[in-house]
């Protein structure tokens, strides 16, 4: 395969609280190809935005640090360019999408200045360019008379109408990696569908590279090409979306799949998994998930497991498939 | 044109009238507003409402107690108080609004860069804040004024040294919480510089508070500016201030009452009336206690 166009390799982010140590990620992999959108699951609190945000340093230092790892996008390190590398790549080769949509947006300046402003930041263009090209994005994420939204401040838009805008704002830019994260979570299901149905189209159109992040197995479905799925800071399985969906192998991933409620069987009472989400200031040792894995056995306390591959574009990290050298 | 505009901005306009409508259902806001209207309209008109020119002696009149023809008699050198007073409604008002400019100004770039980038920088500006703060403000801008050189504009730029502080500690607490907020990580994540993202998202947010200050400290500001007048570092004669007046009229307080009490009771009038609009404008402002 061709070089990644993002390649985040063995990155660790630590946050230093009074508490102590969180150790939020724990030297996690990850490749983007060009073109492919990847999903990134896991619960609440596992990493996944921490992770996000690492990839274009937007962790909050102090009290976050990245402690080591290097996240190489079109092979050069983005944790080793200087500041003004750095702002060039955010916003015009990677740009990101938020959670809440009531928030992204400045409240005293209309949508339109706030559209040209990125625009305007990355391209040499005059204000009346920048317009037609807001006009356009706008078109494209489907808005309605594009022209009367641009004069509108954000609280006169709606939740969906404002995520379209940051999603119109984003790829105005033609940037070669869109990071969204959790963008539909905070929307209800009608638009969320809506929302989902334009990104997916104006990806493909564009040919963005995409991380999506997300806790909705079934958004995930819908829109990704690949998915990683995270627990706990560590990344424990990555394969293709139809794989993982149809054979699941990390026990966790096996949980998570099992947890979906389903309208089409009978399945009483809901599966879920017992336990909760490690602390991650004092970490299990070995595995993070081994508190709750059902399936656990001797070194799963002792030793951490390394990311195998089980089928091609399949890597699992779990003892209940060891490597080819460990086998005896 | 004007159509449209209202269309368009139809929100803003109803927020506005409410806004005007809660000021008028409040008495403080009332009353505030009214005295402030006087003293601009009093200023701005002063050429050609004043019966007398404020400079013109006329020894034969000296000291004269109020009557028809001054009704609020003359100074020691025959001089109208009223058309005095009036004038010198001009230049407290000038003293405050250029004061507010400066102090606003500066005090809100700083606060905002104080509370944006943190850490190290935001505590030097901070310390440094306290500093001026630890001073009587009176005592600081009169030590500044004399430092500089007794002249109306000096005294300006010494009281709005002294009031820098108030205005970047308010900014800098609301840049604390606007910098926290999604779109300034989003505004990052687009690649915008710091001064951009101060400039441009973290001053405008709080923009409203500094009104509310700038209104509630434009009476403190008069007043300073008033009492180093009355000092002899401020405005000189024969400009009509009444700082500068009440110090001149103390020594014929006994005898000529009307002399310092008139300019003094312009003094208060106008402090009382900023402070109590500011007060009610942040009352009315404040969205938690809005509706």
């Amino acid at each position: 395969m061709a070089d990644p166009l993002l390649s985040i390799k063995n990155l660790s982010v630590q946050f230093f609280t009074y508490q102590g140590v969180v150790r939020a990620l724990e030297e996690v992999d990850l490749t983007i190809q060009k073109g492919e959108v990847l999903g990134l699951v896991g619960e609440t609190g596992c990493g996944k935005s921490v992770m996000a945000r690492s990839v274009l340093r937007l962790i909050p230092d102090p009290p976050g640090k990245i402690t080591q790892g290097e996240i190489l996008f079109k092979g050069e390190d983005i944790l080793k360019v200087n500041r003004k590398r750095l702002r060039e790549i955010r916003g015009n080769e990677i740009s990101m999408i938020f959670q809440e949509p009531m928030s992204s947006l400045n409240p005293v300046f209309t949508v339109g200045d706030q559209m040209e402003e990125v625009i305007t930041l990355h391209q040499e263009v005059d204000r009346g360019r920048a317009k037609e090209i807001c006009i356009e994005m706008l078109q494209q994420v489907k808005m309605p008379d594009p022209e009367r939204v641009l004069s509108k401040y954000p609280h006169e838009l709606s939740g969906g109408m404002r995520q379209r805008v940051m999603i119109a704002m984003e790829l105005s830019c033609r940037p070669d990696l869109l990071i969204a994260d959790e963008p539909t979570t905070a929307l209800d299901v009608t638009v969320q569908g809506q929302v989902l149905t334009i990104l997916d189209d104006l990806v493909r159109r564009i040919g963005v590279s995409v991380l999506f992040i997300s806790h909705d197995l079934g958004v995930i479905a819908q829109l990704c090409d690949r998915v990683s799925v995270m627990y706990a800071g560590q990344m424990v399985e990555t394969a293709l979306v139809g794989e993982l969906f149809a054979d699941p192998r990390h026990p966790y991933t096996h949980g998570l799949l099992q947890a979906i409620p389903s309208i089409d069987e009978e399945r009483d009472p809901l599966m879920v998994i017992p336990g909760i989400v490690p602390r991650l200031i004092e970490p299990p040792e070995g595995c993070r998930f081994y508190p709750r894995c059902t399936k656990r056995f001797n070194p799963c306390d002792k030793i951490v497991p390394k990311l195998v591959q089980v089928n091609p574009g399949h890597h699992v990290a779990c003892h209940l498939y060891p490597r080819e050298s460990e086998k005896s | 044109m004007w159509n449209e505009f209202r269309k368009e901005h139809a929100w803003q306009i109803k927020e506005f009238f409410f806004t005007i409508r809660l000021l008028r259902r409040n008495p403080s806001a009332v009353a505030g507003f009214i005295i402030i209207a006087i003293m601009i309209l009093m200023a701005l008109t002063a050429s050609l409402l004043s019966p007398y020119n404020p400079i013109q002696i006329s020894l034969r009149e000296r000291l004269s107690p109020p009557s028809m023809g001054h009704p609020f008699g003359t100074d020691e050198l025959g001089r109208d108080i009223l058309s005095r007073v009036m004038y010198g409604a001009r230049i407290s008002l000038r003293i405050g609004v250029l004061v507010i400019l400066i102090a606003g100004g500066l005090g809100a770039i700083i606060g905002a860069i104080s509370g944006y980038l943190g850490k190290r920088i935001d505590n030097l500006i901070m310390r440094v804040m306290d500093v001026i703060l630890s001073f009587p403000p009176l005592v600081l801008a009169l030590a500044l004024a004399a430092a500089l050189g007794p002249s109306l504009n000096n005294a300006i730029l010494a009281v709005a040294f002294v009031m820098i502080p108030k205005f970047a500690r308010m900014v800098r607490g609301e840049a604390l919480s606007v910098k926290e907020k999604q779109f300034i990580t989003a505004a990052r994540a687009s690649g915008a510089k710091s001064l951009w993202i101060i400039l441009h998202h973290i001053l405008p947010n709080c923009f409203s508070s500094v009104i509310i200050l700038a209104t509630l400290i434009l009476g403190e500001t008069i007043l300073i500016a008033a009492s180093l007048s009355f000092i002899g570092l401020g405005a000189q004669p024969p400009t009509p201030e009444w700082g500068a007046m009440i110090s001149v009229g103390r020594k014929f307080l006994m005898d000529q009452w009307w002399y310092a009490t008139f300019p003094g009771l312009f003094i208060l009038m106008t402090v009382i009336g900023f402070n109590i609009f500011g007060d009610a404008l942040r009352d009315i402002l404040d969205p938690r206690i809005r509706r």
